[in-house]
């Protein structure tokens, strides 16, 4: 079937199958990989793009759910070669190591601070629940959302 | 030299990839006529494969090739890299891992046959037509029922599921009559739950065969490369080293499960060749969790024994220790060589007896996972403490001071001899613990928790002071205790002809920051800006050879090869400097990126040096054009690592639920080169502890299916069920490698479980609880307290 | 992981999807937010033929107050609902229980319609819509029809709901002193119990989730109810309680004392 998506503000059409995910879509047909699949059941995050500016698990939405939206990945975060505020704050603050989750860690990070410009650490903490991180203890993530909720200011 | 990096938070030169999209994951690479792979996986937890019947996958749309243990590929098998034997000098039992199960299945989860397609959806349909009928065996899957007499067994030729019997320290009958003569025995008798790693990237392989070439390429998401090509080469497949390069880009998290040489690895390269074209398989979740090789898993009985004083005079162990199905590349090393070994602790206990018998069982099999031994050790001893102390009325930081062993810093005072094989380089046991106790105001604390006792609040805290094996290690050492492979390193230094410097080291960044942390010391050492210098790793043919990362080993292994690789460099490059300068190579100092005669002002720089070495126009006689070294670095000890570890929790008695208010960690790694990196990864590691000690744990049900095997019934720690850990650290350097480093990947893992166990001990010990088994669920703690 | 085959239509009109219900019979599935039905079609435990996507389905996302009712389209996603001002007031225990639903991204892609239809018995808004006696409304082909709370939960994954029918809302009464309290489970974060409470006048309404494999109202506890919570040892009364790996039924059946106690307790305080 024939689905038309927005991705980082360009328009992609294509013929593809109703099994498609949108993660698939991303990372197969427009070679996205940034996105990760971790557990591809929405459990670990790491799929997380902004859908019409809200964070979701990519893993388990049909591409075709999201004919005619608009997708942020976390390719389309960096403007102009510079980094996202919170790409900036989680290399600042050491908020990732191997990688994998940082992504979805990020675009959750992007859903929160959108909805919650000021978020205690509880809040953030709370936010974060649907992402899996097995290498940082969380700790320099919520030091990383913390500091960029203040460089968004 | 001045150090303007080492010791510095310096930024990753790795996260600007990581955070745009751009990391290179093995599952991100497509390759021309890629092809995908499924597997049917075996239901049952033990069976007699009666039939297999392939037909209808095979016609299934889009199927190229469907193999099982019936083809050429079930004559394979995956090698186990550590031998130990039994007391009485036997070898311990090895039965073939075939790469597809043959004849029979052993745990849930064995792969039985693998379907290649054009397309993965194609590959997964088909391998569902793949029709085997099974006759169901009887099933075991705990250690000490695996050993009794009469349990259905998992290889005929293990009597009793016995894979080996092994003992280390002082003679049983001197532990014992000591033990009999102990003023105050405590006494634990628990399991080390099985834990499920669940690095976030699942395993990932690409398998691609050059027909012109006679050349294979596996793309694998792994820890090691070049060990995965050593065994698959020369003991699974049995094909040439020289033909077969194995590439691992960025890696998604390690923690072990990725050291190991895993039958899917083996199977695709050999299929690969069959159909001559490129595969893919990556795994899904419940693979992972079925099949990458899982942790910890012992039934412990372990007792020590004080005197009136407190002062500890005997440790006694008995461990079953499950392997699982089949033996994993290290598994047999782990309740070994990397867990008895460790019984000394930080204490001096004069006599000590491991004893470990190590089975198989109808389920996944059990190797390294973060800590490998040393997380199981440390929890008995420092459970043992926490439990003593409260036992005879002491105070449990008393109770370790007086039986720390003394600072000692491995050059004026000597290494420490354990009653376990080992010689401790350097340690301040003491030093690690008072500053612990200094961050959590600990005096301060006790008096809060009587008020709050006072009130019925369940307040705790609980202490532990760790010590680890890491830098793993000198080749003869772990050769003589049954390694099959040396444990060296290789570093090699380019210097290009422009003075830039490019690094290959066999040490593997899975998130540890080589990248950074490697070309922080690199650009000290030569005194050049760290844009000029780049680190290479994940490539058997760029890098010479390796052993990998894990066991806290790269920068005290692999990076002290790397500074044996400057030393070559800096004198080659002082020969040069002298013939250049018309001065003795002696008379020269090399200093701040250049060489310089002694008392003058004559200099040349590094980069002239380098340009001399490679454009030899006006050169020392004899000597060969080049600034290119490879060192392998085989240390001369393991390092040591420890710390202290304190946790403060509150228990709701009403549900049993355990807050963790906080967690202070004061760790001594050695010296630092990158402490952001350090910090990190003892953060990482502390809450991979807490996930044990409250969370996690991998549970089969009588007939060996795993009731744990999703993210909705494993729980793992999540960013709300965590305090923000508080860390320091002590600096005592390691005497016996060049950068003085110890290793920090594992310690939080190693430290942190028994320190919030005994926490929510203490808490609870008003109500007379007096043992808990691990994962402390909010039931399991609430039934405590009812009782 | 991929599912097994099947086609993809979304509805522009109720009726259009209710047609491809009638149409398709037990092979179609209705497609809200899809966390559920999706991970288990990938995990192959469900096979659908025709998925009908109804989340453009117009009219089903409104909040509204009407009357004596809340009235919530079926197609209000999680965060919609909990971040309503209009269901912060009016019936704060379903704002709150919205926002403990699994994460960040299952609240804003999920739906009240989808939660419900699916009935996980571990599921959160069930106890809300029991404790705010609630109406499920639906419409078939053969018309619209409303369905009580207590009526409409039947068991595991299964509601009063029959093929062809679509929620298209839920009428809630106006609950301003109500609460929603839960104990999750440490892996999936699903309640192990959840204790919805509202309170008018002397009186309580409790609804309970996670505890049973169909969701209840303790009316043990409303029918002792003296003001204190000396009634939340009713919390179980007449229940078949589940025990399984997280929870057994004797600690299960604490817990539900506990909250159902927390739960008036923290009334009382309002």
């Amino acid at each position: 079937m024939e689905v038309s998506i927005q991705v980082n503000g360009k328009e992609y059409s294509r013929d593809v199958p109703p099994m498609m995910m949108l993660a698939e879509f991303l990372r197969e047909e427009l070679s996205l990989t940034g996105t990760h699949i971790g557990c591809d059941t929405v459990s670990c995050g790491a799929c997380t793009v902004l859908v019409d500016g809200k964070a979701v698990k990519s893993c388990s939405i049909l591409a075709a759910q999201v004919n005619g939206q608009a997708v942020k990945t976390i390719e389309g975060m960096a403007e102009n070669g510079n980094l996202h505020p919170i790409q900036e704050a989680f290399k600042e603050h050491h908020g990732l190591q191997c990688g994998f989750c940082t992504p979805g860690m990020v675009m959750t990070a992007a859903d929160i601070l959108s909805n919650n410009p000021n978020p205690s650490e509880s809040e953030i903490r709370h936010g974060l629940e649907g992402n899996f991180c097995r290498c940082t203890g969380y700790h320099n993530i919520v030091k990383s959302i913390q500091h960029a909720a203040q460089s968004l200011k | 030299m001045a150090n303007q990096y080492i010791g510095q938070p310096v930024k990753r030169r790795e996260d600007n990839r990581f955070l745009t999209g751009k990391g290179k994951y093995t599952d991100d690479l497509k390759l021309p006529g890629m092809t995908y792979a499924a597997f049917a996986r075996s239901p049952y937890a033990h069976a007699r494969i009666v039939a297999i019947d392939t037909s209808e996958a095979v016609r299934s749309p889009g199927v190229i090739a469907v193999y099982t243990g019936n083809d050429e590929c079930g004559q394979f098998s995956v090698p186990c890299g550590w031998q130990v034997d039994f007391k009485n000098g036997e070898t311990m039992k090895e039965p073939p891992h075939p790469l597809l199960a043959v004849g029979k299945v052993l745990h849930v989860g064995e792969d039985v046959a693998i379907v290649i397609a054009d397309s993965l959806q194609q590959a997964r349909d088909a391998a569902e037509l793949v029709n085997v009928e099974y006759e169901e065996l009887p099933v075991v899957t705990n250690a000490r029922d695996a050993i009794k007499e009469g349990a259905p067994l998992v290889h005929e030729d293990a009597p009793r599921n016995m894979v080996y019997d092994w003992e280390i320290g002082n003679p049983k009958e001197e532990v014992d009559n000591a033990m009999a003569s102990a003023h105050h025995i405590t006494r634990l008798d628990f399991m080390n739950q099985r834990l499920a790693p669940n690095a976030i990237e699942p395993r990932c392989y690409i398998a691609d065969y050059d027909v012109n070439a006679d050349k294979y390429t596996l793309y694998t998401s792994t820890q090691n490369p070049h060990l995965i090509r050593l065994l698959m080469c020369a003991f699974a497949l049995g094909i040439p080293e020289h033909k077969v390069r194995v590439v691992s880009h960025d890696v998604g998290g390690g923690f072990g499960s990725k050291i190991y040489h895993y039958t899917e690895e083996a199977l695709l390269t050999w299929a690969s060749k069959k159909i001559g074209r490129p595969i893919k398989w990556t795994s899904d979740r419940s693979e992972a969790f079925l099949t990458d090789a899982h942790g910890r898993d012992n039934c412990t009985l372990a007792e020590m024994g004080f005197d009136k004083e407190g002062n500890i005079v005997a440790l006694r162990v008995k461990n079953e220790a499950n392997l699982g199905a089949y033996l994993s590349t290290f598994s047999t090393c782990v309740p070994t060589y990397l867990h008895g070994t460790l019984a000394q602790g930080c204490y001096k206990t004069p006599l000590i007896n491991i004893d470990v018998t190590a089975v198989f069982t109808n389920t996944n099999p059990v190797d390294a996972y973060r800590g490998a031994g040393r997380p199981e050790m440390t929890y008995i001893l420092e459970h043992l403490m926490d439990t003593a102390a409260l036992e005879m009325n002491m105070d449990p930081a008393e109770l370790r001071f007086k039986n720390f062993i003394p600072p000692f810093d491995g050059v004026n005072q000597p290494g420490y001899q354990t009653q376990v094989a080992l010689q401790y380089d350097s340690g301040n046991y003491h030093g690690t613990l008072r500053r612990a106790l200094e961050m959590v105001g600990y005096e301060d604390f006790r008096r809060q928790q009587a008020e709050a006792r006072k009130s019925g609040k369940l307040l705790g805290i609980g202490l532990s002071t760790y010590i680890e094996g890491c830098g793993i290690a000198p080749s003869a050492v772990v050769g003589s205790l049954g390694a099959r492979a040396g444990l060296y390193e290789v570093g090699q230094v380019r210097v290009q002809p422009t003075g830039k410097v490019s690094v290959y080291t066999g040490a593997h960044s899975h998130g540890q920051g080589h990248e950074t942390a490697f070309a922080q010391f690199v650009a000290d050492k030569l005194g050049i800006p760290i844009e000029d210098v780049e680190i290479h790793h994940g490539d058997t043919e760029q890098v010479a050879f390796g052993m990998g990362t894990y066991g806290s080993r790269s920068l005290a292994v692999g990076g002290s090869a790397i500074v044996k690789s400057i030393e070559k460099i800096v004198d080659k490059g002082a020969k040069i400097a002298a013939h250049k300068l018309e001065a003795a190579a002696g008379d020269l100092e090399f200093k701040d990126g250049k060489y310089t005669v002694k008392g003058t002002e004559k200099s040349i720089s590094f980069a002239d040096v380098a340009l001399t070495a490679y454009v030899p126009h006006d050169y020392p006689e004899g000597l060969e054009p080049g600034l290119d070294f490879s060192s392998f670095y085989d240390p001369a000890n393991f390092t040591y690592p420890f710390g202290a570890h304190i946790c403060v929790v509150e228990v709701d008695p009403d549900t049993g639920k355990i807050e963790i208010k906080r967690f202070v960690a004061c760790d001594d790694v050695g010296n630092v080169i990158n402490p952001m990196i350090v910090d990190g990864q003892i953060h990482g590691g502390v809450v991979q502890g807490i996930g044990q000690a409250l969370l996690e744990g991998v549970s089969y049900n009588d007939d060996g299916q795993m009731i744990t095997g999703s993210y909705m019934d494993y729980a793992m720690p999540r960013a709300d069920d965590v305090p923000f850990i508080e860390t320091d650290r002590t600096v005592t350097p390691c005497p016996h490698n060049p950068l003085g480093v110890k290793g920090a990947g594992e310690a939080g893992a190693i430290g942190a479980t028994p320190a919030l166990v005994n926490a929510v001990m203490d808490a609870i010990s008003t109500h007379g609880v007096k043992r808990l088994q691990m994962p402390l669920t909010p039931e399991r703690v609430w039934r405590a307290l009812k009782n | 992981m991929i599912p097994a085959p099947f086609e993809y239509k979304k509805a522009r009109t109720i009726d259009e999807a209710i047609g491809w219900l009638n149409e398709y019979g037990y092979d179609a599935k209705l497609l809200a937010g899809g966390y559920s039905l999706i991970p288990a079609m990938k995990l192959r435990l469900n096979r659908p033929g025709l998925l009908i996507d109804i989340s453009a389905l117009p009219g089903m996302n409104s909040i509204r107050e009407e009357g004596e009712a809340l009235t919530i389209g079926a197609n209000c996603t999680h965060a919609d609902i909990m971040r309503s001002d209009l269901v912060g007031k009016l019936f704060p225990a379903l704002a709150k229980a919205a926002s403990v639903i699994g994460d960040v991204q299952v609240r804003n892609r999920g739906t009240i319609g989808g939660s419900l239809a699916h009935a996980d018995p571990a599921s959160d808004y069930p106890a809300v819509v029991l404790a705010g006696e609630a109406s499920v409304e639906v419409r078939g082909i053969n018309g619209s029809r409303s369905i009580d709370a207590e009526e409409f939960f039947q068991g595991i994954y299964t509601t009063a709901l029959s093929d062809n029918e679509i929620i298209t809302a839920v009428k809630f009464r106006k609950s301003p002193n109500s609460i929603y309290l839960k104990f999750h489970q440490s892996a999936s974060r699903f309640a192990v119990v959840g204790c919805a409470a509202v309170m008018k006048g002397n009186e309580i309404r409790i609804g309970i989730t996670g505890v049973s494999d169909t969701p209840y109202r303790a009316r043990g506890v409303e029918s002792n109810y003296d003001g204190s919570d000396n009634a939340a040892k009713y919390a179980v009364e007449g229940v078949d309680v589940l025990g399984d790996h997280f929870a057994s039924e004797e600690y299960r059946s604490h817990l539900a004392r506990v909250f159902v106690s927390r739960a008036i307790n923290a009334l009382q305080e309002l």
